[in-house]
């Protein structure tokens, strides 16, 4: 039976063909532009560890100036003074806990062949890697021990590994970075966290770190940091005063295990910036954070609000599409009534005709979906090529491509469903008489 | 003519008067919502920077290691590049406006206020500042050659005299009237005094917004007499002749990798290229949103052929039946005009509710602007006549059914 209404919904659609082809295409372009401008959505969004995003929180104090809030929001800073992160590395009241910034260094290769160059990197203590888990191609993290012991290692991005050594295991051999000759202990694999969670100071969709040193290292040689610093009152000259100031230029991540753990370490912050009060610091009241990934990407807002109004507009735009479709199936299926009073008159049930034109509805959707889908691809490829940075969140998954065609299929039936229930409400007797 | 007929035509079909009125309202929603943000955003990537941004460009120098020479490396570097062909001025640089990267600081007009005037941009300039970034001094004087000093790494040290925008200079002052006049950068030092004004220099972060609402936050900028490295790093700005900027460019690239090995030649881009990038997101909104514009006015406008196309067909017999009567072919085409412009209308009257709908959600999530008047009527006016335009094709065809169609019965 399917087969066959298949077959009578193929004949009425290709009886009109312009139509057909308006219906097809209003889906489809629906479909398309929804679909691409909530695949941005969505992975811009999406978790991007979801085994341990409830587990990784990001400390924030209020150090700032009395009289203004650091944001306009009052929120507080969204990095600390070296100061204070000293004082919650020392108390190491969680689980893990890392320290870090974002250092630029110029990578000089022994090899005279390969031109010197400059690397983003990180300077971030041994916990990085358990905690953010970059995957290892060679070797593996530094150790906590290297952490106290200022040590000249590294850990090598694939893509610093594959310019510096050919791609081979470089576990034990010397990296020159800015003159001073460091130890490669691990090599990551490709890692390509989808957003730079960890570090969303100068954007959310950078490429990770091209290497990684001791936290320690860059500190005892006086490496400033290549993101953002932020200072409110002033500082005296000299690196020592800097390490001493109010600036905050450093991120620190806390791992908690467990609820306790997680309450236990706010009751340390507030009785840390208690302590810091009584010394004359933190003026302001009392503004501690401990968000965990999820919150933290909401917070700083990771899913633009242009991608977000894209968004709006372009499921408005589905709306308007799918109007269109009911409106010109209605009209379609009601120039039918001939038709229908004939079939309904030599026997065929209401189910019938429902179904069958259920079917009919049915086949423009799943013919708009995959339209939509390729417009999709499209879209999303002028997407890519319109935000440079959108390499990773504009590519289409395959739950985004069993979405795409489900939407398209779920806003067809829903467009046809009215205009099939009208259809078979027809009174066989008053359309046979007029013939 | 009667318009009742139609509209109880009109009512007969409630169902196809409520798809067309939402779509249409729906339409002008998007359209008028969508048109407007467009227009923010060209207005935005519209405001001059204040520079030459033709015939300039930067480049990095990144010297290796904690011995590396910055201050000779910088005055050689300088010194070689004014003396290239086609070279026109030339500045070291930290930042240059629409770059995304640069130094902030609050000023403020006593030693003993709470919170600053204003914050600034600070561009690091030598003598060829105002040359080299091709700004216009309105007031005062350009820094002398010995007024530029070496900020040492980490020093917090000013200079005593530094030259700021007109813009920066009527918030600071009130007037334009600032040279001469004194500020501090750091409440507990010596205040800093006003050497000159340029016209118009703009931040590197054009998206900035002030929690005031302040508009000309973006041109809130002071250019300072100070060479400054971060690390080894030292930035220059080349202005060229005109017309000779891509050729400059390669020059100025091989000179100063042969002039010294020891060192990372990179990050050479043009200020078009910044510009570029700066406004990327914007230009980006403005053909995304264009897009969907296009492809939703033409959906409507087909939609409505389609729909009319299918009632005139429905309609034949009738349409013919009015023909004998008596109706001229006139008759029956302003009846479908007519039709649509009401059907329109009552879409319309919708639309624009929901249009201001739509802006108040644009104002409470993303800090929209108030829909300005004129967006809507003009919304209207182009939907009337995009339905018009679109039954005109069927209604001419109505308009073309023979009389004698009333009496055939088939």
């Amino acid at each position: 039976m399917f087969a066959y209404y298949l077959r009578l919904g193929w004949s009425s659609l290709k009886r009109n063909p312009i139509l057909t082809t308006l219906m097809v295409l209003g889906i489809a372009l629906g479909v398309g532009t929804s679909m691409t401008t909530l695949t941005v959505m969505y992975l811009m969004g999406s978790d991007p560890i979801p085994w341990k995003s409830d587990k990784l929180h990001i400390v924030q104090v209020d150090n700032w100036d009395p009289a203004q809030p650091y944001n306009s929001d009052g929120t507080p800073p969204d990095q600390l003074t070296y100061r204070d992160a000293m004082a919650f590395m020392q108390a190491h009241k969680a689980d893990r806990q890392t320290v870090m910034y974002k250092i630029q260094m110029p990578v000089q290769p022994e090899n005279d062949s390969i031109k010197p160059f400059n690397s983003l990197g990180r300077a971030t203590y041994a916990d990085f890697f358990a905690m953010f888990d970059p995957p290892f191609k060679y070797g593996g993290a530094w150790d906590r021990g290297q952490d106290d012991q200022h040590a000249r290692v590294v850990v090598l991005s694939d893509k610093t590994n594959e310019k510096l050594f050919g791609g081979a295991d470089s576990v034990g051999k010397r990296v020159r970075l800015n003159d001073l000759d460091y130890t490669v202990v691990g090599v990551l694999n490709t890692w390509q966290p989808r957003i730079k969670y960890y570090d969303l100071t100068n954007g959310s969709l950078n490429s990770p770190e091209g290497f990684y040193l001791p936290f320690t290292t860059a500190i005892e040689l006086k490496a400033g940091s290549a993101g953002n610093n932020s200072c409110w009152n002033n500082v005296t000259s000299g690196w020592d005063a800097y390490l001493e100031s109010e600036c905050v230029w450093l991120q620190m991540w806390v791992q908690t295990d467990s609820a306790a753990t997680f309450a236990d370490y706010r009751a340390y912050l507030d009785s840390y910036v208690a302590e810091q009060k009584k010394l004359g610091r933190f003026a302001r009241p009392l503004n501690n954070r401990l968000l965990n990934v999820r919150e933290w990407m909401a917070d700083q807002k990771v899913v633009s609000s242009d991608v977000e109004v894209q968004s709006g507009l372009s499921l408005a735009f589905l709306v308007v599409c799918l109007l269109n479709t009911i409106g010109l199936l209605l009209s379609k299926f009601m120039r039918k009534s001939g038709e229908i009073g004939l079939r309904r008159a030599l026997g065929a049930s209401r189910r019938q005709i429902f179904a069958q034109h259920l079917v009919e509805a049915g086949v423009i959707g799943v013919s708009g979906g995959l339209i939509g889908l390729l417009l999709t691809f499209a879209g999303l490829a002028i997407v890519r090529l319109l935000y440079s940075d959108f390499a990773r969140v504009a590519t289409l998954d395959w739950v985004m491509v069993l979405m795409t065609v489900a939407l398209a299929i779920v806003a067809s039936l829903l467009a046809g469903l009215y205009p099939t229930w009208r259809a078979c409400r027809i009174v066989p007797a008053l359309q046979l008489k007029t013939q | 003519m009667e318009i009742r007929p139609i509209i109880s035509a009109l009512l007969r079909r409630k169902v196809s008067l409520v798809l067309i009125g939402l779509q249409i309202a729906l339409t002008l929603a998007i359209v008028c919502n969508a048109l407007f943000i467009i227009n923010q955003r060209f207005a935005t990537m519209g405001r001059p920077s204040g520079m030459n941004e033709a015939d300039t460009f930067v480049v990095s120098s990144y010297g290796f290691g904690a011995h590396f020479d910055t201050k000779s490396s910088t005055l050689a570097d300088l010194s070689m590049l004014r003396g290239l062909p086609g070279v026109e001025a030339v500045t070291s640089e930290v930042s240059v406006p629409l770059g995304g990267s640069g130094w902030s600081e609050g000023l403020s007009l006593t030693p003993d206020q709470k919170t600053p005037t204003a914050g600034t941009a600070i561009y690091f300039v030598d003598e060829h500042g105002i040359d080299s970034f091709g700004l216009t001094l309105v007031a005062g004087r350009n820094f002398k050659a010995e007024e530029i000093t070496v900020r040492e790494p980490r020093s917090t040290q000013w200079p005593s005299g530094v030259i700021i925008t007109r813009a920066l200079a009527k918030k600071m002052f009130g007037d334009d009237n600032a040279v001469g006049r004194q500020f501090y950068l750091d409440v507990k030092a010596a205040p800093i005094t006003v050497l000159g004004v340029v016209d118009r220099l703009q931040t590197p972060w054009p998206h900035n917004i002030s929690r005031s609402g302040d508009q000309d936050i973006v041109e809130y900028s002071m250019l300072v007499p100070q060479y400054v490295s971060f690390g080894n790093q030292v930035g220059y700005l080349v202005r060229t002749e005109p017309g000779r900027r891509d050729e400059v460019m390669k020059l100025v690239e091989a000179k100063l990798v042969e002039s010294n090995r020891g060192r990372i030649i990179e990050d050479m881009r043009s200020l078009a290229e910044i510009r570029q990038s700066a406004y990327a997101e914007d230009r980006a909104m403005t053909l995304i949103l264009g897009g969907v514009i296009v492809a939703l006015l033409s959906i409507t406008a087909l939609g409505i052929v389609g729909m009319a196309s299918f009632w005139v067909g429905q309609r034949t017999k009738q349409i013919g039946t009015r023909r004998a009567l008596g109706a001229t072919k006139f008759d029956i085409l302003r009846y479908f005009l007519t039709e649509n412009f009401l059907m329109t209308t009552i879409g319309l009257a919708l639309g624009v509710v929901l249009t201001y709908a739509l802006n108040l959600w644009l104002m409470s999530h993303y800090h929209s602007p108030l829909l300005p008047w004129f967006y809507v009527p003009t919304g209207v006016i182009c939907l009337w006549l995009l339905g018009q335009l679109a039954v005109l094709g069927p209604a001419k065809r109505a308009s073309r059914v023979p009389p004698a169609i009333a009496t055939r019965s088939v």
